[in-house]
């Protein structure tokens, strides 16, 4: 099937089998390998991107439904140059152990931070608790997050 | 040559032929003429079964192109959801919030963000999941579910809807086309209250609760539990009990006897029976005692 994807503000077209998953088209086809595969059955977040401004989860989101749509990716938050607030309060405030979590954990956090500036302790575990870090816990992910959105408003 | 591992998560190993119809009468009929056909709405049941080969269709109808299945309106009798709307929409929307209170408490606890963003109102319904919370708010509320056929449309009401686990009263033509789902008065409290492992989790038990009061008196009561039976089930018997009685702690304390006593749990993954006969009087109390207080205090 034929498909029109904006990814990270450049439209591609794409020929994809139904089967194909959003997560596996941007990791093998693009080689944009933020998003990680990580539980495939929607437990851990792990594989977060954006769809039309929303967190979704790219391994459970088949290709053909982001037809016409807006994907956005870990790799579109730098410029290459100069990271975003969100990726420097995660490396502040040692909000990454392993790694692995982080594109989604900061995925995430970006959509929590568009909808609320200045979010509780509560409302940040609250809209973070479908993504899972199983290195280290959470304090320092929250702290990172507080301090991103200090950073941002 | 080491052989590939057709059965891991990584992709849908199973092929399937995918048709977005844009209309419910088009929809309708790919349903009454496609073979082990599914319908996907937003997914979350349907693609991580697929991964798994717990279910392998051979058509998949999508209907993200149907846009009188999404939305959100006050009607005359309630408010009527489309079956394709998002958890998320239900969960932002101010109108859920004012007139089905019950409902936005039910849904904003469901999976997390990213699966309220994917999944729909519709979904959680006709996966019949005995813990289907979505659901579970819906039963609470007597709500009503629209149903469209090959024979024309009809309504259920949603209390007799689930048949078993993953098994509905629909046919392979119908197709669940929305809810209406009545207001709640001033003179109704309610409560919702659902308990996992951990806050992603499927819950291990749910409880929502509807008391209407006339007069100091109980007049309407609802008490629906999720996770506890093959299907939400709704105990009339304790409903019955609650009529026309005034809910002390004494009156309470008999009625989440009886909840406990009246659920048909099953030891599993999730907890052990006796944990839930258990859990569930404690709940029964709290939603009773809460939603006798909230009444008339929105």
């Amino acid at each position: 099937m034929n498909i029109n994807i904006t990814i990270n503000g450049r439209k591609r077209e794409f020929d994809v089998e139904p089967t194909r998953l959003l997560l596996n088209l941007l990791r093998d086809e693009l080689g944009l390998t933020g998003a990680k595969y990580g539980c495939g059955i929607g437990e851990c977040g792990a594989c977060t991107v954006h769809v039309d401004n929303e967190p979704v989860l790219g391994c459970m989101m088949l290709a053909v439904d982001c037809d016409g749509k807006n994907v956005e990716t870990i790799e579109n938050l730098s410029d290459g140059m100069t990271l975003h607030p969100i990726q420097q309060a995660f490396l502040d405030e040692g909000a990454v152990q392993c790694g692995f979590c982080t594109p989604g954990f900061i995925m995430t956090t970006k959509a929590l931070l568009e909808e609320n500036h200045d979010p509780s302790e509560t409302e940040i575990r609250n809209y973070l608790k479908g993504n899972l870090c199983r290195c280290t816990g959470y304090v320092n992910i929250v702290k990172a997050v507080q301090k991103a959105a200090r950073d941002m408003r | 040559m080491i052989p590939i591992n057709l059965w891991n998560t990584h992709i849908i190993g199973k092929p399937f032929q995918y048709h977005q119809p844009e209309t419910i009468e088009e929809t309708i009929k790919l349903l009454s003429k496609l073979p082990n056909c599914k319908v996907m709405a937003g997914g979350t049941d349907l693609v991580p079964k697929m991964k798994q080969r717990l279910l392998e269709p051979e058509h998949v109808v999508n209907l993200k192109k149907i846009s009188s299945l999404m939305g959100i309106k006050e009607t005359s009798n309630g408010v009527w959801i489309g079956a394709a709307t998002k958890l998320r929409a239900i969960e932002k929307s101010e109108l859920v919030k004012e007139k089905i209170p019950l409902q936005y408490l039910a849904t904003k606890t469901i999976g997390s963000v990213q699966i309220r963003n994917m999944g729909t109102i519709g979904g959680n319904v006709c996966n019949a999941s005995p813990s289907a919370d979505g659901a579970l708010g819906l039963v609470a509320q007597d709500a009503i579910v629209h149903i469209a056929g090959s024979n024309g449309a009809r309504d259920k009401p949603i209390a007799g809807f689930f048949k078993s686990p993953g098994v509905t009263g629909l046919a392979k033509d119908e197709l669940v086309t929305g809810f209406t789902v009545p207001k709640i008065d001033n003179d109704t409290g309610y409560h919702f209250i659902s308990i996992g492992r951990t806050a992603l989790d499927i819950s291990t038990i749910s409880i929502a609760v509807t008391i209407t009061k006339k007069n100091g008196r109980v007049s309407k009561a609802r008490i629906a539990l999720g996770s506890v039976a093959p299907t939400p089930i709704r105990l009339n018997a304790v409903e019955d009990y609650l009529l026309g009685k005034t809910l002390t702690d004494e009156v309470m304390k008999k009625a989440a006897d009886m909840v406990s006593k009246g659920i048909r749990p099953i030891t599993d993954i999730r907890a052990t029976a006796a944990y839930r006969k258990e859990a569930s009087k404690g709940m029964a109390m709290e939603t009773l005692k809460i939603a006798w207080i909230k009444e008339g205090h929105r």
